[in-house]
């Protein structure tokens, strides 16, 4: 399970159904969100409770999506997994807003096995999950899971990267995604699907988190619009991180589906 | 005064000590003198905002102005991007070089910039600001204002001081 998910809620019930909680931020950290002219960026990804600390796992990057402003599929350079912390370069050649975003979708079942009674569980994608349950297995579970990590970086003028329409997204309703500014008030939407999220817990966090005694993380709550505001106390890195489930699950045999979402954004002074 | 126009403009300038322009907006930036071990010219950009921050005109950005051919560490427009403000509020809808208003980065002294009657007949009568930006390689970064009136009732010279980036900016109204 590569999902960061805060909510204690919901780690608990991932605990009960994983056998492993993941308290854990997935984060990508660029080392540029606003370039001049044409450049290549490089972007570390982890999984950590700091922010943003490579101390804990890296991240697989199997699942890692590029997207030109064009929307045409760029591939990353120099792709590396070290111990703490996976790293990978984007050329970041035409102007624009690019999408750089790890997307982890899939499916977990729980069952008891009809023979032992002993509890079992598997992983794997929508499409293989249902051959990995014995059809003998009793008190099937099973859950999918939708989830995207992701940053964006901007050559020139930013653009509107194209909605995805699927799982959990953010949205700039103000500005760019690479247009923040301390002590200015930037409005975003969350989307479910393409449809404004309501009511959903958002949190902000800045990174730095090691240099500081309390976290300090912004809880926030969409409106009716899906719409939430920060204004940004200091310049930084900041991590947007939101979750939720719902039943709209495309597997027959899953009744609940988790979605899950974090954005890393900069802040400029 | 390290002047960069006509000898002629000079010598006027020298026996009215008055702006060098016949009507509309002239400004001297002052880029400061630092000891620093490292030292780079600083990027500068001056531009005028109307009240809701949004562009009236860029009136100058000097920069490294060389290009990959000619220049061992890159193309300079690579940080273009440094002088913040600028490129939020305009900087990054336009495409550089712009003829007569972008240059060369500029030594320590003052510097006159003047606007040219066609850019300053565009500007509706209002409030604006002369808004000054410098962001220099392993140093800071520094913006500095001065509030305006366009078109100004008589013959006017404003300044601000910047503390670290810039020195004194001036800014001239003549109607």
């Amino acid at each position: 399970m590569n999902l960061s998910l805060r909510s204690i809620a919901l780690a608990a019930t991932l605990a009960a159904t994983l056998g492993a909680a993941h308290a854990h931020n997935a984060w990508l950290l660029p080392s540029s969100t606003v370039l001049s002219k044409p450049d290549t960026i490089s972007v570390d990804a982890a999984i950590s409770n700091d922010l943003f600390v490579a101390n804990h796992a890296a991240m697989r990057l199997e699942n890692l999506q590029i997207t030109a402003p064009d929307g045409s599929a760029v591939k990353a350079e120099s792709e590396a997994k070290l111990k703490h912390r996976s790293v990978f370069d984007v050329n970041a050649a035409l102007p624009g807003t690019y999408r750089i975003a790890v997307v982890n979708n899939g499916a977990f079942a729980s069952w008891k096995d009809k023979a032992t009674g002993q509890a079992k569980r598997a992983r794997g994608t929508a499409e293989s999950i249902a051959k990995d349950v014995p059809a003998d297995a009793q008190d099937v579970v099973i859950t999918q899971s939708i989830g995207r990590i992701e940053t964006f970086v901007s050559v020139g003028k930013p653009s509107a990267p194209k909605a995805i329409g699927q799982g959990l997204e953010l949205v700039a309703s103000s500005g760019a995604l690479t247009d923040l500014a301390k002590g200015e008030k930037s409005s975003f939407t969350l989307h479910v699907d393409g449809q404004p999220a309501k009511d959903l817990e958002v949190t902000v966090t800045a990174g730095n988190t090691q240099y500081r005694d309390a976290l300090g993380e912004l809880k926030l709550k969409t409106d009716a619009k899906g719409q939430f505001s920060v204004t940004w106390p200091a310049a930084g890195m900041y991590w947007i991180d939101a979750s939720t489930k719902d039943g709209k699950t495309t597997l027959p045999q899953a009744k609940e589906r988790r979605l899950s979402y974090a954005a890393t954004v900069e802040v400029m002074p | 005064m390290q002047v960069r126009y006509s000898l002629a403009v000079p010598a006027l300038a020298a026996l009215f000590g008055a702006p060098v322009f016949a009507a509309g907006l002239g400004a001297s930036i002052e880029v400061p003198r630092i000891n620093a071990s490292e030292y780079h010219r600083p990027y500068v950009a001056a531009w005028i905002e109307r009240a809701d921050n949004s562009v009236a005109a860029t009136v100058a950005v000097w920069y490294d102005v060389r290009t990959k051919t000619n220049n061992p560490e890159g193309e300079g427009t690579k940080w273009l991007k440094d002088l913040r403000q600028w490129w939020r509020r305009t900087g990054r809808e336009l495409e550089v070089p712009i003829d007569g208003v972008t240059g060369a980065t500029k030594p320590a002294g003052k510097h006159q910039v003047a606007l040219a009657d066609a850019a300053t007949a565009k500007l509706a009568p209002g409030a604006y600001k002369f808004v000054v930006e410098a962001a220099r390689e392993v140093g800071g970064r520094e913006v500095v204002t001065i509030p305006f009136q366009w078109p100004p009732a008589k013959t006017d010279q404003q300044s601000a001081s910047g503390s670290t980036e810039l020195g004194e900016i001036k800014l001239e109204l003549k109607p």
